[in-house]
């Protein structure tokens, strides 16, 4: 009983602890923090450009959470995140480059986001496919994939891909770039703000219709609390380890549409900057339901944004710890509930 | 009699809002064998927690040997001379029986060699007092399930420890095992040892205690000599009603034969042959009882039959299910020819503790179509037939909750999974293995109508079960396995003469099997 009253009250504790400890950060660099997060507040959600800014990061985010949440209600844990977007990213990239320049919009885009898609999720597929063939423990599956794709990125841009003397690739075609919502309705001007956000919240609503509302969901969840009743009910346990993870990193390949169709226009080295790490961040902070993870992505979207606005005054790094600490707090939080109930 | 060895007086203990224990008063006589008996649930377990120590009461007070003590944990109980074996044995199998019993209480220094030696020769001598025979430097994985529950008693007596504790000791032996324990708790008893003895099993609270106390919800409704009580007196205070022990058989009317196992021989990942030329076969509207001692191919054939044993283990023989063989097939497969399997091990295997009832009323029968509708479940179709369910098989659960399935009682998620499994569209065969374990008996009762219901409406029903009463009382044929072959089959006449005089027939289906 009291057990359901608390879960929902830990990501708020954790997030008001994870505060009160970067206050006392803030105060050690011998600043205010009220006056820091005041600051931050004001060039944040305070502004027409820094909400911008927080929905462009927060969309990646919803995405990058996704390629978590998914995976875990099998009980496997997608450390790949950013190996997937970044094999999705550069497919992205790859494509929007070669069709040719009268492409409609329509499928351009469609085109470049579903072989982003399938870069992600074939990343994903195999770490999947080595955990039900050999048993291969994903997290280190994933880790090393995530290593073999950066290394294998960073080749292709290098020596085949990059506009020389640059570390980008050539811009891809105009109709494969997803506009701004700057350019059709005038909100969040000159952010990077960009129609991907819906793509994402769609994303959220579908894999929360998949997840709890569809037979797929339904055995995935058995196959994830209990294998060994799932296979006894006749579910094939590892078509759904394959299933899951090959999902997750097709959400993973997806959240690159943001970055490259929509923001940058191309691939470049370092544009994916960890945000299939802060993913693992968001799906915890969510306890993976794909619908909380909306909320859980725009916290992490604030945190990252709002560290680079007070840089001036005090180290971003401090907010790299702030949610470090937050999911730190979850997993104290979460074990201590359980003992005392 | 005697001295006080525990006293309990007016102990309550409370989890959450739930009272496990309430205003327990209890006096167990040094040197007696107490037996405590009670359903699932009944604040058994609770109770000797406790006295061990795992446990603290939220009020009342425990003496031992007529001093108050306050427990914290079961080191303060051990020092105290209380000692207590599992159900689940702990131990660890990778050492040896020496190292087992030794460990946690060395007796040296730091860095000291370990007197092994000397170990071993006293725990020998234990062993022979009291005819706990195991070989002390065998690794515990080599044991069988009665050694290894020789190995717990020892690691107790090895400490000196003079109040006993034995949570379900029956539960995995076999008879003749039994029989052997039965004796060293005499041995035990007469050196002075306190023995308290948790079980459901009545047979065996009247034939080894001397005062028996009954509980039932959370309390205990009755404390007297064994001598003084009768089977049937306690299954009432158990379960707080008039109970029958034996459930009304009408005469069965077979049909055709819907299973056929013929010659089969099994061979494990490791190469051991675990069934061996196994031939049976069920017909419709029979129940055939599959007696046997757990371990001598009972997981097999279940395996075997529900398409999870990988083809090349499986030697020789086939197995048809109305004359199709089911060689190649998988478990959705043979479900979908009109299958059901109820597990042994229902938590692990047949359950999601925690889905809610409803997820778990079509687990594994989630593809057919009455539940469905774009782009998923039919919530109300789902919704509905779990009504109907729990109101026909009387599960008590608040279904305006639909609360997960671990928050019912083991009775009533067996019924569940009961349900489920015999309301499967065109059943054909239903095969149960220990349908009744962990059940209380007032669930046992219903769920043995609902077998009898379900074969005669023409279903072959394969029944593997460790209690006898069980498959004397259910089957219409009763084949004796062991060792992983039918070594004796009782028909039809010779069953329906040995209800008359179960005692002698258990001990005739007990000669075949061990």
């Amino acid at each position: 009983m009291r057990n359901s009253f608390l879960k929902p009250a830990i990501p708020l504790l954790a997030v008001a602890a994870a505060l009160l400890i970067s206050a006392l950060l803030i105060l050690t660099t011998g600043r205010d923090p009220l006056m820091i997060y005041n600051k931050m507040f004001s060039m944040t959600f305070g502004s027409d450009y820094g909400t911008g800014q927080i929905v462009f990061r927060t969309t990646s985010l919803m995405l990058t959470g996704l390629a978590v949440a998914i995976p875990f209600k099998v009980k496997l844990f997608n450390i790949g995140g950013e190996g997937q977007v970044l094999a999705g990213a550069l497919a992205a990239a790859v494509v929007g480059i070669m069709l040719p320049p009268q492409t409609p919009p329509l499928i351009a885009i469609s085109l470049c986001s579903l072989s982003a898609m399938i870069a992600g999720s074939s990343v994903g597929l195999l770490a999947g496919w080595l955990k039900a063939r050999f048993g291969v423990n994903e997290v280190i599956s994933t880790i090393m994939l995530n290593f073999i794709v950066q290394a294998f990125v960073g080749y292709l841009l290098t020596w085949h891909l990059a506009v020389p003397s640059t570390v980008h690739t050539p811009e891809i075609i105009q109709p494969a770039q997803i506009p701004m919502f700057d350019s059709i309705i005038g909100i969040w001007r000159k952010s990077p703000a960009n129609i991907s956000t819906l793509l994402a919240l769609a994303a959220c609503l579908v894999c929360w219709i998949m997840v709890f509302k569809t037979t797929t969901g339904y055995e995935m969840r058995a196959v994830g609390l209990k294998p060994e009743a799932a296979g006894y009910a006749g579910i094939n346990t590892n078509a759904h380890i394959m299933k899951a993870m090959a999902a997750g990193g097709a959400m993973a390949g997806l959240a690159s549409t943001n970055l490259v169709l929509g923001y940058k226009h191309f691939y470049e080295a370092g544009l994916t900057s960890g945000i299939g790490f802060i993913g693992i961040a968001v799906a915890l902070l969510a306890f993976a339901h794909p619908l909380w993870l909306i909320a859980s992505a725009l916290l992490f979207g604030f945190l990252e944004y709002g560290g680079l606005t007070v840089n001036a005054y005090v180290p971003k790094d401090i907010f790299m710890m702030v949610q470090a600490v937050t999911i730190l707090m979850i997993l104290v939080l979460t074990k201590t509930l359980k003992q005392v109930a | 009699m005697s001295a006080t060895a525990v006293n309990l007086s007016g102990v309550s203990k409370k989890f959450g809002e739930l009272w496990a224990n309430r205003n327990v008063s209890l006096d167990i006589q040094s040197g007696s064998i107490h037996a405590i008996v009670g359903e699932n649930g009944a604040g058994k377990s609770t109770l000797i927690k406790m006295i061990y120590g795992l446990f603290m009461p939220t009020s009342g007070s425990i003496s031992i040997r007529e001093k108050v003590v306050h427990f914290t944990n079961p080191r303060q109980a051990i020092h105290e001379g209380i000692g207590m074996v599992h159900q689940h044995f702990m131990l660890i199998p990778e050492l040896t029986v020496t190292e087992n019993i030794t460990l946690g209480d060395e007796r040296g220094p730091l860095f000291a060699s370990l007197k092994k030696k000397d170990a071993s020769l006293k725990i020998q001598s234990i062993a022979e007092n009291h005819g706990l025979v195991v070989n002390s430097d065998a690794l515990v994985s080599e044991l069988s399930v009665g050694e290894e529950q020789r190995v717990e008693i020892l690691k107790l007596l090895y400490r000196d420890a003079d109040i006993l504790i034995l949570d379900e000791p029956t539960a995995v032996l076999t008879p003749s095992e039994t029989e052997q324990l039965f004796k060293t708790l005499h041995s035990l008893q007469k050196e002075g040892k306190t023995i308290i003895l948790i079980t459901h099993k009545l047979d065996e609270v009247l034939s080894v205690s001397d005062r028996v106390s009954v509980m039932r919800k959370g309390k205990i409704v009755a404390t007297a000599s064994t001598a003084s009580v009768t089977k049937s007196d306690l299954a009432n205070l158990m379960v707080g009603r008039n109970v029958l022990l034996r459930i009304k058989n009408p005469p069965e009317k077979p049909g055709e034969t819907i299973l056929k196992v013929s010659h089969v021989s099994l061979t494990d990942m490791k190469g051991h042959r675990k069934l061996d030329n196994l031939s049976f076969d069920v017909r419709a509207g029979e129940i055939y009882g599959i007696a046997g001692v757990e371990g001598n191919g009972q997981r097999e054939l279940l395996a075997l039959l529900w398409g999870m044993v990988a083809p090349q283990n499986v030697t020789n023989g086939s197995v048809t299910l109305d004359g199709i063989s089911l060689k190649g097939k998988n478990s959705a497969e043979i479900a979908s020819s009109g299958v059901s399997h109820i597990p042994e091990d229902r938590l692990k295997y047949a359950v999601i503790p925690t889905f809610s009832v409803s997820e778990n009323i079509i687990f594994g029968r989630h593809r057919e179509k009455k539940f469905l509708s774009f782009p998923g479940f039919d919530a109300t179709a789902v919704k509905n037939y779990t009504k109907h369910m729990v109101d026909q098989y009387n599960v008590r659960c608040n279904l305006q909750k639909n609360p997960a399935l671990a928050s019912l009682s083991g009775g009533n998620q067996q019924k569940i999974v009961l349900a489920r499994e015999i309301d499967r569209p065109d059943l054909k065969l239903l095969v149960l293995a220990q349908p009744t374990r962990g059940v209380d008996i007032g669930a046992i009762e219903m769920i043995h109508k609902k077998i009898i219901e379900t074969r005669d409406k023409g279903v072959a029903i394969l029944l593997i079960s460790a209690e006898l009463d069980e498959i004397i009382s259910l089957s219409s044929r009763i084949g004796c396995l062991y060792n992983g072959s039918i070594r004796h089959e009782f028909s039809t006449e010779e069953i329906r003469k040995g209800r008359s005089s179960e005692q002698d027939f258990e001990k005739e289906i007990g000669m075949f099997i061990t």
